[in-house]
C-alpha cells in the first residue's frame, strides 16, 4: 500500500528523518512509535504531501506520490484544529470540499456521520461553543469523510475523555474492517500495543525496529515467567531455572524466574508440582514500552 | 484551481456576512453625509451666541461704526476705558474693542472680554477697520474713493478642460480633493485589509487548522486565496461605499435645499444676510465640484492602484502572519513594512503636492512600493499615460515579487511552532527547498 524509500529530511543543522525505510501493507494497522521529536511528524508530513522530502521517495499503490492522492489520504494532525468562528456544518462542507469532494457527496457523507455519531444538531454550531471533546469528534470526521485509503492519525487519543476515545477506536477499526489502512503515530506505546498489527520504531530521526508486533515480540521474549503458589517451596535452587525476584504475603508467594536455555514451562510445572500448589503462571512478555527503552538504551 | 475558489469564497463569505461588515458599510458613508450635514447646519445657523463688541473709538476715525456681521455685532461705547474694563470684568458676555487715539500710522487695537474671542470675530473687526482706514488715507492723499471703486476691475478666470469630445467646466480643486482622498483612502485600506490578512493567517496557525488545509492544498493556494477573498471584500466595500455615499449625498442635498429656501422665506432680516451666504456656500460648492470630477478616469485608476498595492503589501503581511503565532509578536516585522508607506504619505501630502512634476515625484510614482499612494496625489495634476502604464506594468511585477518572496516564507512558517523567529531566521527560510 504505502512504500517509504529511503527518505532524507533536513532541516537547517538538524537531520529530521535519516534514510528511513518502511513498507506498509493494504488493511494494516499500523504504529508509527517514538518519543517526541523523534521525526514521525516530519514524516507524516512527507506523506501527507505538506513538506517534500530532501532525498528518497514514497509509493502509493506502486505510483509516486502526487497530487492526485491528497484526496485518497484522510490526516488528523496532533495539533487539532478548527475554524472558530465558523458554522460547523459549513466548516465540514469546506473541509470535505477541499479534499476533492462535490458539495451534494460532501454534504450527504456528513449528513451520515453526524447521525452515526449523534451529532445531527450541531449543524449549525459554531465550533468555539463546543468542548474540547465534542471539537475532536467533529475533526475526527473531517479526517475520514471523503472515505480515504490511507488515515493517519497523529497520536488520535490526545484530549479524548475513555468514552470518547473508546467510541473513536471502534470507528477506526469498523473503517480498517472495511478495507481502510491506518497508520497511528503516537509516542505512548501501550495505546497502540492491542491495535496494530505492525510498528516502527523511530528514534533519533532514524529507523530503529519494525515489523509485526507478534515478531517483534517473540524476539523479545526471554523466557521469564511468574509463578503463584501456595505451600512452602524448601529448596527453590533448579537447574531449571533462575530466580530474578522472591516474594511473599498474605496471599500467597510469588516468584519472578527466567528459565533456562533447553528448558520449558511444562519443565518447570512438573518440578513444582510434587512440592507445592501452583495457583498461576505467566509468561511476562516485554511491553512496546519495554522494548523501546531496551532499544534506546542500546 | 478549483480549490483555490473554494478558499476565495470561504474567505469572503466568512467576512462579509460579519455584523462588523455591515456596520462599518453603513456607518462611514452615514459619518461623511453627517459631516457633511454639519457643516451645512453650522453655516445656515450662523450662531445662537453672536457677541456683542462695545467699541471704543478714541481716535474719532471710525465715525460710522462698525457693520454689524453674521459672527459679531458691534455697538458705540459712551463708556471709559477704566468703566468698560470694569463691566468685562463683571460681564462674562461682554466685549469691549478699545481704539486708541494715535493710530493714524498703525498700531494696536484692543480687545478686552472674559471669553476669548473667536478668530472670526477678530478677522471681521481687522477687516472693517483696514477698509474705513484705508478710505480714509485715500481721501486723506486726494483720491476719490468713488473714482477709485469705478476703476475696480473685475475679471475672473474659468478653467474649461478642452477635448475632442468639446469642452467642459473643470474644477481642479475639486480634482484635487478627490485624488488626495484617494490617496488616503488607499493608504488607510492597505493597512486595514492587510492587516486582516495576517490576522487571518496567524488564526489559521494558532487554531492549527492550517495544517488540516494545507495537507489539501498547496500553501501558495491558500496564501492566495485569503489574499484575494479579502481584496474582494475591500473592492465590495469601496463600491458599496461609493454608491451609498453618492445616493445619500443626492438625497440630502435635495433635502437640505428645499429645507434652505423655506428657511430663507420665513426668516427674520437680521439673519436674512447670513442665509443668503451660506446658499452658495459649502453646499452647493460640493455638488457642483463633484459634478466636474471626471470619474470614469479616476475610478478605475484609483481601483487598479488600491487592488496592486493591496496585492503587493498584503503578500508581505502575510509572510509576517505566518511568522508569528500573535499580533504583539508582529512589531518587529511590521516596520519594513509600514516605513515605506509612511514615508510616502509624509511625501505626498508635503512635497508631491508641491512639486507634481519634479523627478522625485515621478519616481515615487513609479516604484511599486510608493506608487499605490504617490500617484494618486500626482493624478488631479496630469499625469501622462506612459508614465501611468509603466507605474501599472511595474506595480504588477511587484506584487508578483514580493508574493513570491511571502509565499516561500510563508509555506515555512505557518508549520513553525513555538519558535521565536527573526529576520535571519526568515532567510533560511527562504532559502529551503521544496
Amino acid at each position: 500500500m504505502l512504500s517509504i524509500r529511503n527518505i532524507v529530511k533536513q532541516y537547517a543543522k538538524h537531520r529530521a528523518l535519516d534514510d528511513v525505510s518502511i513498507e506498509i501493507e493494504k488493511g494494516s494497522v499500523f504504529g508509527l512509535l517514538g518519543p517526541n521529536g523523534a521525526g514521525k511528524t516530519s514524516l507524516i508530513r512527507i506523506i501527507n504531501q505538506i513538506t517534500a522530502p530532501d532525498q528518497g521517495e514514497i509509493l502509493l499503490n506502486g505510483e509516486k506520490l502526487n497530487p492526485s492522492h491528497i484526496s485518497k489520504i484522510g490526516y488528523l494532525p496532533e495539533e487539532r484544529g478548527l475554524y472558530k468562528k465558523m458554522e460547523i456544518g459549513d466548516q465540514m462542507l469546506y473541509l470535505a470540499q477541499l479534499k476533492g469532494l462535490s458539495k451534494a457527496d460532501a454534504t450527504s457523507r456528513i449528513r451520515y456521520w453526524f447521525e452515526k455519531m449523534g451529532i445531527q444538531s450541531w449543524w449549525n454550531k459554531k465550533v468555539e461553543d463546543l468542548s474540547k471533546g465534542m471539537q475532536q469528534k467533529v475533526q475526527f470526521i473531517a479526517t475520514v469523510v471523503h472515505n480515504p485509503e490511507l488515515i493517519i492519525l497523529d497520536e488520535p487519543f490526545s484530549g479524548f475523555d475513555p468514552v470518547n476515545a473508546q467510541l473513536i477506536t471502534n470507528e477506526i477499526l469498523e473503517l480498517n474492517q472495511k478495507g481502510a489502512t491506518i497508520i497511528f503515530s503516537t509516542h505512548r506505546m501501550e495505546s497502540v500495543e492491542q491495535l496494530c498489527d505492525s510498528i516502527a520504531l523511530i528514534h533519533k530521526s532514524k529507523k530503529i525496529l519494525d515489523g509485526k508486533v507478534k515478531d517483534i515480540k517473540d524476539l523479545y521474549r526471554n523466557n521469564t515467567y511468574k509463578i503463584a503458589y501456595s505451600g512452602v517451596l524448601d529448596s527453590v535452587e533448579s537447574s531449571l531455572f533462575t530466580i530474578n525476584e522472591e516474594k511473599k504475603d498474605e496471599k500467597g508467594s510469588h516468584l519472578t524466574i527466567q528459565i533456562n536455555p533447553g528448558f520449558s514451562s511444562n519443565d518447570v510445572l512438573k518440578f513444582l508440582i510434587p512440592k507445592v500448589q501452583v495457583t498461576e503462571l505467566t509468561e511476562i512478555v516485554p511491553s512496546m514500552n519495554d522494548i523501546f527503552i531496551q532499544n534506546v538504551k542500546n | 484551481m478549483n480549490k483555490i475558489i473554494l478558499i476565495i469564497k470561504r474567505e469572503y463569505f466568512s467576512r462579509v456576512k460579519k455584523k462588523s461588515f455591515l456596520v462599518m458599510t453603513f456607518l462611514v458613508p452615514m459619518l461623511i453625509i453627517g459631516m457633511y450635514a454639519l457643516i451645512f447646519a453650522l453655516s445656515i445657523q450662523g450662531g445662537n451666541n453672536i457677541p456683542a463688541v462695545e467699541v471704543i473709538d478714541e481716535s474719532g476715525i471710525f465715525n460710522k461704526g462698525l457693520e454689524n456681521k453674521k459672527s459679531a455685532t458691534f455697538r458705540k461705547s459712551e463708556l471709559s476705558l477704566v468703566e468698560a474694563k470694569q463691566k468685562v470684568i463683571q460681564n462674562e458676555d461682554a466685549f469691549v474693542l478699545y481704539i486708541p487715539g494715535n493710530i493714524s500710522n498703525g498700531g494696536t487695537i484692543e480687545m478686552f472680554s472674559q471669553k476669548k474671542a473667536g478668530i472670526s470675530v477678530i478677522s471681521t473687526i481687522e477687516s472693517q477697520l483696514n477698509d474705513q482706514m484705508r478710505t480714509k488715507m485715500l481721501a486723506d492723499a486726494g483720491i476719490d474713493v468713488l473714482t477709485l471703486d469705478k476703476i475696480k476691475p473685475k475679471l475672473s478666470v474659468v478653467s474649461k478642460e478642452l477635448t475632442l469630445e468639446g469642452e467642459k467646466d473643470s474644477s481642479s480643486g475639486a480634482a484635487m480633493a478627490v485624488g488626495f482622498a484617494a490617496a488616503i483612502l488607499i493608504y488607510m485600506s492597505l493597512f486595514i485589509y492587510g492587516i486582516q490578512v495576517m490576522r487571518g493567517i496567524i488564526e489559521e496557525k494558532t487554531s492549527r487548522i492550517v495544517e488540516v488545509v494545507i495537507s489539501s492544498v498547496k500553501p501558495f493556494q491558500l496564501m492566495m486565496g485569503k489574499i484575494v477573498g479579502i481584496g474582494l471584500v475591500g473592492l465590495t466595500q469601496f463600491l458599496l461605499w461609493i454608491t451609498l455615499s453618492l445616493g445619500l449625498m443626492t438625497v440630502a442635498s435635495q433635502i437640505m435645499f428645499k429645507g434652505k429656501m423655506d428657511q430663507i422665506k420665513s426668516e427674520v432680516p437680521m439673519n436674512k444676510q447670513a442665509a443668503a451666504v451660506s446658499i452658495d456656500g459649502p453646499g452647493m460648492d460640493i455638488i457642483k465640484a463633484i459634478q466636474t470630477v471626471d470619474w470614469t478616469y479616476i475610478l478605475p485608476i484609483f481601483i487598479i492602484f488600491f487592488l496592486g498595492g493591496y496585492m503587493l503589501y498584503s503578500a508581505l503581511f502575510a509572510a509576517v502572519g505566518s511568522a508569528v503565532e500573535s499580533d504583539t509578536e508582529t512589531q518587529q516585522f511590521m516596520l519594513p513594512i509600514t516605513l515605506p508607506l509612511l514615508f510616502t504619505y509624509i511625501m505626498s501630502f508635503s512635497f508631491i503636492v508641491n512639486n507634481p512634476d519634479s523627478s522625485l515625484s515621478f519616481w515615487l510614482s513609479i516604484i511599486p512600493f510608493t506608487s499605490p499612494i504617490a500617484m494618486m496625489v500626482r493624478l488631479p495634476f496630469g499625469v501622462p499615460n506612459w508614465e501611468l502604464a509603466l507605474s501599472i506594468i511595474l506595480l504588477i511585477a511587484g506584487f508578483i515579487f514580493t508574493t513570491w518572496l511571502a509565499s516561500r516564507i510563508y509555506r515555512v512558517g505557518i508549520l513553525m511552532y513555538g519558535k521565536k523567529v527573526s529576520f535571519a531566521e526568515l532567510g533560511k527560510w527562504f532559502m529551503y527547498k521544496e
